[in-house]
């Protein structure tokens, strides 16, 4: 019975592995690709959701009963778009922060704020 | 895996896997913005980037099992969560009964668009797609920001020597490119254009109009570029988009309706409609792949004038 929830566990799967890359590793370029995979599994949860049984894409056609849920599409559409541009954001601080310490591990980058102090 | 290059690749083909997903779960459009910003703009922003921080990872010193610990106990808090969530597809799902059926049932009405997506997306919630091109138009000045400033002095010879080394190589990705180019672009605008009545729509139109530009850029370097289009331009544009879609509000505030509400703009509610999502998406369309390129060029700039720059391996 409790099958019908594995999309739900799919997801928690993604995150977990996003999650874990962004807090197990220091190398500031593969957060930013942690943070990815912890984004598209939301992306992915949210479609999920919206999908019903025997529905179609939203696309209104003659002859078709049951569509999926298109306010999901709609949110995550707009989110895939706003991710890419926050993504950029993030490289554009990694690669001033390669200029400014020489490296993007976090560990060298506290040992050289430390050596300032 | 230490080699940071083969992550890039791996995440851009999950990307393309998961805009498979989307197209198993119907969301057409979704699955449409994923494949070309995932797969293709991402990837190669991040390309872009460790071509400057440097291609691999240093090996991790201490254990990763704290961190192994936190990510179980909240991954199992989270399926006991999922525990109570309705069924993967069921039709009785409460977020399947609450706004969805008025969309369903009553946009071809009240829009006269077939495409459910791009009236939600451009009519009923626009004030939301306006809040997310803000957001665009935002990260693109930070990144603009962040990496205009202290400039490293300019090796004019070697920025040289890159571009023309690019630019006599590859004869026939030379020619191809210069082919698809146009089809690329007419592509765009056809999804720009048509996202009212298939998937498609502005944020996919920018985003594929910008990637023709990228192809451009990377095959015959930043200096003809730079000749192609004028990087004050662009960023005029940038907020020309974001204009054009906030005056389409209060134009129809002016006429004494909401603030998008577009069947002010005509005397026929639903031509208004049209109207309205039409200037919109042109809107979302300018600002999306204005501020793309706009980031693409200051990566390739910081590129090109940065130090380290030894590792040109592509």
């Amino acid at each position: 019975m409790l099958m019908g929830l594995y999309n739900d566990w799919v997801v928690v799967v993604l995150m977990m592995i996003g999650f874990y890359i962004v807090i197990a590793h220091g190398n500031l370029i593969k957060k930013i690709v942690g943070l990815s995979i912890f984004q598209t599994s939301v992306f992915i949860f949210y479609i999920s959701m919206a999908k019903v049984d025997g529905g179609t894409a939203p696309i209104l056609a003659e002859g078709i009963q049951q569509y999926s849920n298109p306010l999901p599409h709609v949110l995550i559409l707009t989110a895939i778009v706003v991710g890419i541009a926050t993504t950029a954001l993030g490289l554009a601080l990694a690669v001033r922060i390669k200029e400014a310490y020489g490296s993007v591990e976090e560990e060298e980058i506290q040992k050289k704020d430390n050596l300032d102090c | 895996m230490k080699d940071l290059l083969a992550v890039i690749m791996l995440l851009g083909i999950y990307s393309l896997l998961s805009a498979s997903f989307f197209v198993a779960m119907d969301a057409v459009d979704v699955a449409f913005t994923e494949a070309s910003v995932g797969a293709g703009i991402s990837t190669l922003l991040m390309l872009v980037a460790i071509t400057m921080t440097g291609r691999s990872e240093h090996p991790v010193r201490h254990k990763p099992l704290l961190a192994l610990a936190v990510v179980i106990v909240t991954g199992s808090l989270l399926i006991y969560g999922t525990l109570d969530m309705p069924y993967f597809g069921s039709a009785e799902a409460p977020i399947h009964q609450h706004v969805a059926p008025r969309y369903i049932n009553d946009s071809m009405q009240e829009i006269g668009v077939p495409n459910i997506v791009t009236s939600v997306l451009a009519s009923y919630r626009a004030f939301d797609t306006f809040g997310e091109v803000v957001v665009i138009f935002t990260a693109g000045m930070g990144v603009l920001a962040l990496l205009s400033v202290a400039r490293r002095p300019v090796d004019i010879k070697k920025v040289n020597s890159f571009n023309n080394s690019m630019h006599e190589q590859h004869l026939v990705l030379r020619i191809v490119t210069k082919m698809l180019i146009p089809f690329i672009l007419l592509f765009a605008l056809y999804v720009q254009f048509h996202g009212d009545f298939g998937p498609g729509g502005g944020f996919q139109a920018g985003v594929i109009f910008a990637s023709s530009i990228f192809l451009y850029t990377m095959l015959f370097g930043m200096t003809t570029a730079r000749r192609l289009i004028n990087q004050s331009f662009i960023q005029i544009l940038a907020a020309s988009g974001v204009l054009l879609y906030g005056s389409v509000g209060v134009v129809s505030l002016l006429n004494g309706k909401n603030f998008f509400d577009y069947s002010a703009l005509s005397s026929d509610p639903v031509a208004g409609q049209h109207l309205g999502i039409l200037l919109i998406e042109l809107g979302v369309g300018i600002t999306v792949a204005s501020v793309m390129v706009i980031i693409f060029f200051k990566f390739a700039d910081r590129r090109d004038y940065s130090p380290s720059n030894e590792n040109k391996d592509f």
